[in-house]
Parts: structure tokens; C-alpha cells; sequence
């Protein structure tokens, strides 16, 4: 296997020596943590935005024109109108800002569950681990959406169904991340020092660790958010979520169902590009305030 | 292993014992009325107080919980599931006869998107940075970002309604009797919610793959490989394969999880009378036996899928039970081994399996492959 033909041998050269330039080219370059600022920055205002405007245009949600009905998208119009000859993008803004503001309760909640479990099982000792992972175990033995489905059944439906069921089902991965990083803190260097140093546990906790950890639990709030949208929009689009008249994404989207074979695709297809395009921005938020805050990756 | 076994036994009925009792909990909670429900409103409101009253000791209304419980659970212990409402008939009936349409569905889809993104992840591994990679990175993102039942009804507008060319729904022709219809009409009817499912299922195991792929290609023995001269693809058949296999398999089967709770939004689209279908319809229509049982095989599924992940993990691969046996020694710092490549990286430590080489400062000699963008600045 001694043969080295041409191009094996330069694949070899090209694995072996890093691209090397005797001159960079000259090109404009924004400084690393300052585009990812600028990423951050347009991400969480163009949600603030889509917030704001959902808010406004409820009431022209709402509103039925049947003069105007089942539009394709044109320019007066540019998501179409439906059945009833509601305006979609005025409809379709409404349902993502409600499905964002439910993500978001949501989503702080399950965080703050996760932080309150995470540091019970890193500093309650033996038993208390136990507990926290078994709940975890439990929590994710059972496929979320069967889990939000006995949640919203048990809770009657509706809104508060919706939001504690995602909730209460969302916590354990974030727990299990922030239960790594308290007990990694715990064997720190600085905080054995503290421990000597005679400051009580209290202190330890409020000066040393919550700095430690408060970076990992943003980030993993900020990236809670897609899942949470995600699985609201699913549950409402099965219909244990918002009542109809709510204009929520999943119902959006559930209703586009009965006026498939009539060919209004643009009920189904521009309001569910418009919920992708909402989850990227949340996950890119996300990423872009790791890379910000996280010492590890802030130079990627 | 027995005890290992044994362990994971005591484990599985701990949990089903725990999920039977918050099933039973949340589904006791809710505030759907057990009279209006299972007699219907309308003839609970021309009935007589007596009568009213008869049904309510009959449903167990006035039962203190604990009592109802062990009743259910008694009669769960002896395989009796209770009666479904929606469909009146027992539930492990219902549950038998539509099992096998979802265990179809999500079986196929499993081994699908098992293998698709197995290649896929393979396939952007070894073309790092290229087009291939970015196309295959941007495919997963859009996947892992779009909600599984919008995909369906995408799939649904234009395969079933545009072109025609998978039925619109259900698991066999409409109006044909139960003889008359054949294995290939069923795996028609199970086509379009199969690829949907497959679809959205890869990207987790491709990112894997993909991650796992780069270590591999980074190690030193396919540096020698190479220096040997093999190509790329003799080096990804004789070295890649068998490292890649088992994280990849060992993910997939974690993903039961996610395949079911896909299932259950595709096969609603679909009106694919499946397990998920069912628990839809016994939720919404205040089925209390029915979504019980269902919740309860669908925690038997996932249990069973991380247990053999489990197993597989400890069983076949060596290092593993290397590093089980050296865990207890972790605490004593090491030195680092050296080693002038480096195959760890920074995004190693940081993910979900953990390392025992967790100690080793990631180096990085000039000459390794990832030092032109990672270690560009350090």
C-alpha cells in the first residue's frame, strides 16, 4: 500500500500544511464580537418588532371582509386573505406575536424551574441528586408531545393549558447543564478558597457561583425559546391550545388544512415560513449571546 | 451484565409506576365533568336526580383518589386497560389495532431517517467548508427550525393534492373492504407520512455524525491511512464506518422520543389512524382510559429505545468499559497525554457525552488540519 499516486500525494500536502498566503488580501473586516453584536441586536429587534406590530394589528386581524376573500397574495395583500377574507399577514403577525409572548412566559418559567432543580441536585447532597435526575428521567421517558397533551387535558385546555404545559415540560435539559455547571464551579479553585476563607455558604452561592452560571442559564433561556414556540404552535394546531378565535399560528395553520384541496397554499405555506423564520431568529439570538458571553467560544 | 440487567429492570418498573401515577394525576385533575362526558350532555340534563346520582357512585366521582387509583392500577396489573369511550371497546384493543400502523410508520421512518443521516452527517464530515457541508448544515438548521406537522401539510399540498401521486390520507383505499386490500396499497398509504417523518428526523443524527466524523478524520491513524495512501473513501469504509456506526445508532435510538411525538402531528395530518391519532382524538374528546394507555406504551417505547442505546453502548464498545473502569481515578489531575494533533477540541468538552480526557488542554501544533480556522487566534 507503499503507492502514492498524484493526487492522494496532494490531497496529503493539502491536509498537511494550512492554507498559507504570503499577503491577506485587503478586505473590510467588522471585528468578530462586533458582528455578532450586530447579529444579536437585529435578531432581537426584528422579534420586538414582530411583537409590537402583532399587537397593533390584532384588531385588524380580526376583521372580515368578504368582499375580499380567499385572495391570492398580491400586493394590497401580500400574505392573501382567507375564507373570510381576513387579511393573513395582519393574522398571521398577531398569531407569531402570541405564540411568541406564550414561548416567552413559558420558556422563563421552565428556566427558572431549571435553575431552582439544577442547583438542588448540585448542592442538596446524595438524595437530592437522585430525586432531580429521576424527575428528569421521568420527564423524558415520555414524548413531550404525549406529556403536553395530558397537561393541557388536565388543565381544561385554552391558555394556561398551553403555558404550563410547555412550561413544565421543558426544564430538563437546561437542568442538567446548569447541575454540570455547579458542580464544576463547586470543585473551582476560587470556591474551595472561599470555603477557607470562613465566607458562608449563602455568600458562596450569590458571589461566586451565580456569576459562574448565569451565563450558561441566559443562553440556555434564549434557546429555550424554539422548542417552546414549537411545541405551543404544535399542541395548538392539535387542538388542545388556544380556542379559535385566538389568532395563534397553530390554528393558522390547522384551519389552512380544510382549504388544501381548494388550493389556498398560501394560507398554509407564508404563515408557517413565517414561524421558521421567527425560530431562526431566535436560535441565532441565542448563539450570537453564547458567542458574547461564553469565554470558551468568544473568539469563534 | 445480569445485574446491569437487573438494574435496568428495577429502573423500567420504577418509572412506568411513576408514570402511571402523574398520568393518573393529570387525568384526574382535569376538569372535564365524568357524567357529561361519558352519558353526554344533553341525556344527563332529561335524567332524574336518582339516576344522577346512581352514575356518580357508578363513575367514581365522590371516590377519594388514592382509592380510584389502586383500583385502576389493579386492574392495569392484570392487563385490563379499562373501556375506551371514544371507541368503544377495550383500550388494549384499541391500542393492539392501532399500534401496528404507528409501529409501521414510526419504524420506517426511524430506519429512514436513521440512514439518511447517517450519510448525510459522512457525507458533510468529509467535505468540511465545502458546499456539500454548508448545504447539508443549512438543510438540518431549517429541519430542527420547522414545526413537523407544517412539513407534513407541505408534503400533504404537494404530493398528495398537486401531483397526485400519494393518497391524501388514512391507511387504505376509502370504500374498499378490509380483504380487497393489499400490502401495496397500505405501503402507499404509508409513504407520504413515512418520508415526512424521515425528513424531519435527520437532522440530529446527521449534526452528530457530522461532529463525530471531523474527530475521526482528525485522528492519527487516518493521518497514516492517508500517508499509506488510501483514498478518502477506502479511508471513511475501513476506518470511519465502525466508529461512526455506534454513536450514530445510539442517537437514533434516543430519538424515539422525538419520532413519536412526530408521529403523533404527522399521523393527525395524515388522518393515518395510528397510536398518535388516537391519543389526539381520546384528549379532545375526554377519553380518560385511552389517553392513559397510550401515554403509558409511549413511555414503554422510549424506555426500551434508551435502554438498548444503553446496552449497545456499553456493550460493544471497548472504550466505554475502559472508561467506566477508570472513572473512579478521574479526580486525580493527569498529565495530559501528548498528543500533537488535536483531537480534542473546544466543542468536545462541551458536548453532551462525557470525556475522561476532559483534562487535556486543547493544543494545537501548526501543522494539523484545524489549526487554519480554529486556532486561527490562539
Amino acid at each position: 500500500m507503499m503507492r502514492l499516486d498524484a493526487t492522494s500525494q496532494e490531497a496529503t500536502m493539502q491536509h498537511l500544511l494550512p492554507e498559507q498566503t504570503l499577503h491577506a488580501p485587503v478586505r473590510i473586516r467588522i471585528p468578530n464580537r462586533r458582528a455578532t453584536l450586530i447579529v444579536a441586536m437585529t435578531c432581537l429587534l426584528a422579534l420586538v418588532g414582530i411583537i409590537i406590530a402583532g399587537v397593533i394589528l390584532a384588531p385588524e386581524a380580526a376583521r372580515t371582509d368578504f368582499s375580499q376573500k380567499s385572495l391570492p397574495p398580491s400586493l394590497a395583500y401580500p400574505f392573501g386573505t382567507d375564507w373570510m377574507g381576513r387579511n393573513m399577514l395582519a393574522r398571521t403577525l398577531a398569531g407569531l406575536s402570541t405564540s411568541i409572548l406564550i414561548g416567552l412566559g413559558a420558556a422563563i418559567a421552565s428556566a427558572l424551574i431549571a435553575l431552582i432543580l439544577g442547583a438542588v441536585a448540585a448542592l442538596g447532597g446524595k438524595r437530592a441528586d437522585f430525586i432531580v435526575s429521576w424527575l428528569i428521567d421521568l420527564m423524558m421517558g415520555v414524548p413531550h408531545i404525549v406529556l403536553l397533551i395530558l397537561i393541557s387535558f388536565a388543565l381544561g385546555k385554552g391558555f394556561w393549558g398551553v403555558t404550563i404545559g410547555v412550561a413544565l415540560t421543558h426544564w430538563p435539559s437546561l437542568t442538567r447543564v446548569i447541575r454540570a455547571e455547579i458542580l464544576q464551579c463547586k470543585e473551582a479553585g476560587f470556591v474551595q478558597v472561599a470555603t477557607k476563607l470562613g465566607r458562608s455558604r449563602w455568600q458562596i452561592a450569590r458571589d461566586h457561583m451565580l456569576p459562574f452560571v448565569l451565563p450558561q442559564f441566559l443562553i440556555g433561556l434564549v434557546l429555550l425559546f424554539p422548542h417552546a414556540i414549537l411545541h405551543e404552535a404544535a399542541i395548538t394546531f392539535l387542538g388542545f391550545g388556544l380556542s379559535p378565535e385566538q389568532a395563534a399560528i397553530g390554528i393558522i395553520l390547522s384551519e389552512s388544512m380544510s382549504y388544501l384541496t381548494a388550493g389556498m397554499w398560501w394560507l398554509a405555506v407564508i404563515p408557517g415560513i413565517a414561524l421558521i423564520a421567527v425560530v431562526i431568529l431566535f436560535d441565532r439570538l441565542g448563539s450570537s449571546v453564547r458567542r458574547l458571553i461564553d469565554p470558551a467560544s468568544a473568539q469563534e | 451484565m445480569p445485574r446491569y440487567l437487573a438494574e435496568q429492570i428495577v429502573r423500567f418498573l420504577l418509572l412506568m409506576l411513576a408514570v402511571c401515577l402523574v398520568t393518573f394525576t393529570l387525568v384526574s385533575l382535569s376538569p372535564t365533568d365524568p357524567l357529561s362526558t361519558n352519558v353526554g350532555s344533553a341525556a344527563l340534563a332529561s335524567m332524574s336526580e336518582e339516576k344522577r346520582a346512581a352514575l356518580a357512585s357508578y363513575w367514581g366521582v365522590d371516590t377519594p383518589f388514592w382509592e380510584r387509583f389502586s383500583h385502576w392500577f389493579a386492574a392495569l396489573l392484570h392487563g385490563d386497560l379499562g373501556t375506551s369511550l371514544r371507541y368503544n371497546a377495550p383500550v388494549s384493543e384499541v391500542i393492539a389495532s392501532r399500534a401496528l400502523n404507528s409501529l409501521a410508520l414510526m419504524g420506517l421512518a426511524w430506519l429512514v431517517s436513521g440512514m439518511l443521516g447517517f450519510l448525510l452527517g459522512i457525507l458533510a464530515g468529509t467535505h468540511r467548508n465545502t458546499w456539500i457541508d454548508r448545504a447539508v448544515r443549512t438543510y438540518c438548521f431549517i429541519m430542527a427550525a420547522s414545526p413537523t406537522f407544517w412539513v407534513a401539510i407541505l408534503f400533504l399540498m404537494v404530493f398528495a393534492v398537486m401531483l397526485g401521486w400519494f393518497p391524501i390520507g388514512f391507511s387504505q383505499p376509502v370504500g374498499a373492504a378490509v380483504a380487497d386490500v393489499t400490502f401495496l396499497d397500505a405501503l402507499h398509504h404509508l409513504a407520504l407520512p413515512a418520508i415526512t417523518l424521515s425528513v424531519v428526523g435527520v437532522a440530529n443524527v446527521a449534526l452528530h455524525t457530522r461532529e463525530k466524523t471531523i474527530d475521526v478524520m482528525s485522528t492519527p491513524y487516518v493521518r497514516f491511512a492517508r500517508a499509506r495512501g488510501m483514498s478518502e473513501l477506502q479511508i471513511v469504509r475501513r476506518h470511519g464506518l465502525r466508529n461512526l456506526a455506534l454513536p450514530a445508532i445510539t442517537i437514533q435510538f434516543g430519538q424515539i422520543a422525538e419520532i413519536f411525538g412526530g408521529s403523533v402531528l404527522v399521523e393527525q395530518v395524515f388522518s393515518y389512524p395510528g397510536l398518535g391519532q388516537a391519543a389526539v382524538t381520546a384528549g379532545i374528546g375526554g377519553d380518560v382510559a385511552l389517553l392513559a394507555g397510550i401515554a403509558l406504551v409511549s413511555a414503554a417505547l422510549v424506555f426500551g429505545g434508551n435502554l438498548i442505546a444503553n446496552i449497545l453502548y456499553g456493550l460493544i464498545d471497548p472504550r466505554m468499559r475502559e472508561r467506566s473502569a477508570e472513572r473512579p481515578l478521574r479526580e486525580t489531575p493527569r498529565k495530559p497525554p501528548v498528543q500533537p494533533d488535536c483531537s480534542s477540541r473546544v466543542e468536545d468538552v462541551q458536548s453532551a457525552e462525557p470525556r475522561s480526557g476532559k483534562l487535556v488542554q486543547p493544543e494545537r501544533s501548526l501543522g494539523s488540519e484545524n489549526a487554519d480556522e480554529e486556532g486561527a487566534l490562539s
